[in-house]
């Protein structure tokens, strides 16, 4: 093992020079650059919050950390491993929290957090208990045979956050899971998620386009320029937020010149 | 829950009317063109405490049933072919847009030319002219399966049985039970006119009998059971959707 390789083993996600171009539909022998040369380390444990603006290749780089697409160039290691090459290797370790709730609406809010757990081969009856303790932990005793269309928003995401919570994995991904809930709901679930993953020992990536949000949730804060790269890392822990938020803002706002730039 | 069908009172007064109009055009026509409505009535209750004629309609109902079953496993397959690759599309899905061309009383003479015994025959002609419809509907659900739904469901590393079971199945029912209550109407309509010629036994038999002793009566008795039969089946089938999509809000399921 190299010296770099036991570096990433270390770290609970290292992306490393990572590149990710798509094809464009509309034009041949044309790529869109979506990440670019984009390199971070989150140590296990830490809750790490991703800030940018719409388009910056937020998305897209969760999807190269949840293994759902491969990286053009560089490399992607999460717990020492390739979510993509070695995805079935994450059953159970990692977990997502999707911006919309995405409930299975044939399930009932109890069989919805089962999911994961019932992927993973777990018995009806630990299942059972473990879904009941998560809906119970997040307010929805008495809602567990309720379909999701008979859930409110709020509700409906405090399922989803169940469901990932439920399989007890090691890495949590968040792709802007309360943006679309009323002010007070998410601020309550922002609080409700911090808890719970500090008190389970979760490492977190929090994928949001709101500083509030991000220096909420994460210890630090990595600002994404477009395309995705580091435009600016800050540390929350301890820090002057107010100092922070100027400077995340200042990064946000600073015009990338290569922004639309295409990478033939 | 899903209750048996009531019928309203505009539907009784409907009914009630087209009765009433054949029972005056009854007074005035000879009854091998319009019998009076109590004969077909008494022919229609007469099929159901006659052992033979009720051995009958038993053989239609079963033909319909083995045809379609035959038909949806061969159109689920079908569909599952074209859904898993664009290339397998490409080939199948012409292949049934061609079958579902071809007129049912062609696939009666090529029933007839290709097969010897009835119920190969009958079979064949049920399968060939409800398949397509089958695959298409299954088609159209597994296509219509939620990205978001999969994305989810992909995140936690399914197997590729787990990923039927859990997603792909229940994303597919809605589509099936159209599929069947689609083809219901069509496989009867189809199975009479494939029993009408080379049958034995069956209401399609039934009715080329009543044809020759000229009994319409007989023959109105016959389509009638044919018809209950489809209602009956219908209301099954509007039973298995309500215990089976009861997770959708009232509005929608009845849509």
């Amino acid at each position: 093992m190299s010296a770099q390789d036991a570096h990433a083993a270390a770290a609970a996600i290292d992306f490393r020079d990572v590149v990710k171009r798509f094809p464009r539909p509309d034009r041949r022998e044309e790529w869109f650059l979506a990440v670019d040369r984009l390199s971070f380390e989150i140590a296990p444990g830490e809750m790490v919050a991703v800030l940018g603006r719409t388009g910056c290749g937020k998305s897209t780089m969760f999807n190269l950390l949840a293994g759902l697409i491969e990286p053009t160039e560089g490399a992607v290691r999460v717990l020492g491993h390739d979510p993509f090459r070695e995805f079935d290797w994450f059953r159970g370790k990692m977990a997502v929290v999707f911006q919309n709730d995405r409930l299975m609406p044939w399930r009932t809010a109890i069989e919805n957090v089962e999911l994961g757990i019932e992927l993973l081969g777990t018995s009806e009856e630990e299942r059972r208990a473990i879904a009941l303790g998560w809906l119970e932990r997040l307010g929805l005793k008495g809602h567990e045979r309720d379909y999701p269309h008979a859930l409110s928003g709020g509700m409906r995401q405090r399922v989803s956050l169940a469901r990932a919570f439920a399989v007890n994995p090691e890495i949590l991904l968040c792709d802007e899971p309360f943006s679309a809930l009323d002010e007070l709901t998410g601020q309550r679930l922002r609080e409700e998620y911090t808890q719970l993953v500090r008190e389970n020992g979760k490492t977190s990536i929090f994928v949001t386009h709101s500083i509030n949000e991000a220096l909420q949730l994460g210890e630090r804060i990595l600002v994404f320029h477009r395309p995705a790269r580091i435009a600016l890392e800050a540390r929350v822990a301890g820090g002057d937020r107010e100092a922070i938020r100027r400077r995340v803002l200042a990064a946000m706002e600073a015009r990338d010149a290569g922004a639309d730039e295409i990478d033939r | 829950m899903t209750r048996w069908y009531k019928p309203r009172a505009e539907t009784l007064i409907a009914l009630g009317g087209v009765v009433l109009a054949w029972q005056l055009a009854s007074y005035f026509f000879p009854p091998y063109l319009f019998p009076p409505v109590p004969a077909i009535a008494e022919k229609f209750l007469g099929i159901f405490v006659d052992r033979a004629s009720l051995a009958n309609a038993g053989a239609t109902a079963a033909r319909i049933f083995a045809g379609l079953t035959m038909s949806f496993l061969l159109g689920l397959a079908l569909a599952f072919l074209m859904g898993r690759s664009d290339r397998s599309h490409r080939y199948v899905y012409p292949l049934l847009n061609l079958i579902q061309g071809i007129p049912a009383l062609s696939w009666v003479v090529i029933a007839i030319i290709w097969f010897k015994g009835t119920e190969p025959r009958i079979l064949f002609i049920m399968v060939a002219t409800t398949v397509a419809a089958f695959s298409f509907q299954i088609f159209d659900a597994y296509r219509s399966m939620s990205k978001d739904l999969f994305e989810m469901t992909l995140s936690f590393r399914p197997s590729r049985r787990d990923l039927f079971r859990a997603l792909i199945l229940p994303t597919i029912v809605p589509g099936m039970l159209t599929a069947w209550k689609v083809n219901l109407g069509n496989a009867a309509r189809v199975v009479v006119v494939a029993e009408l010629v080379g049958a034995t036994g069956g209401i399609g038999y039934q009715l080329l009998q009543q044809q020759q002793m000229f009994d319409m009566a007989g023959a109105l008795a016959w389509t009638l059971v044919l018809v209950a039969f489809v209602l009956f089946a219908q209301q099954v089938i509007a039973r298995i959707e309500g215990w089976l999509l009861a997770y959708r809000p009232t509005a929608e399921r009845s849509a």
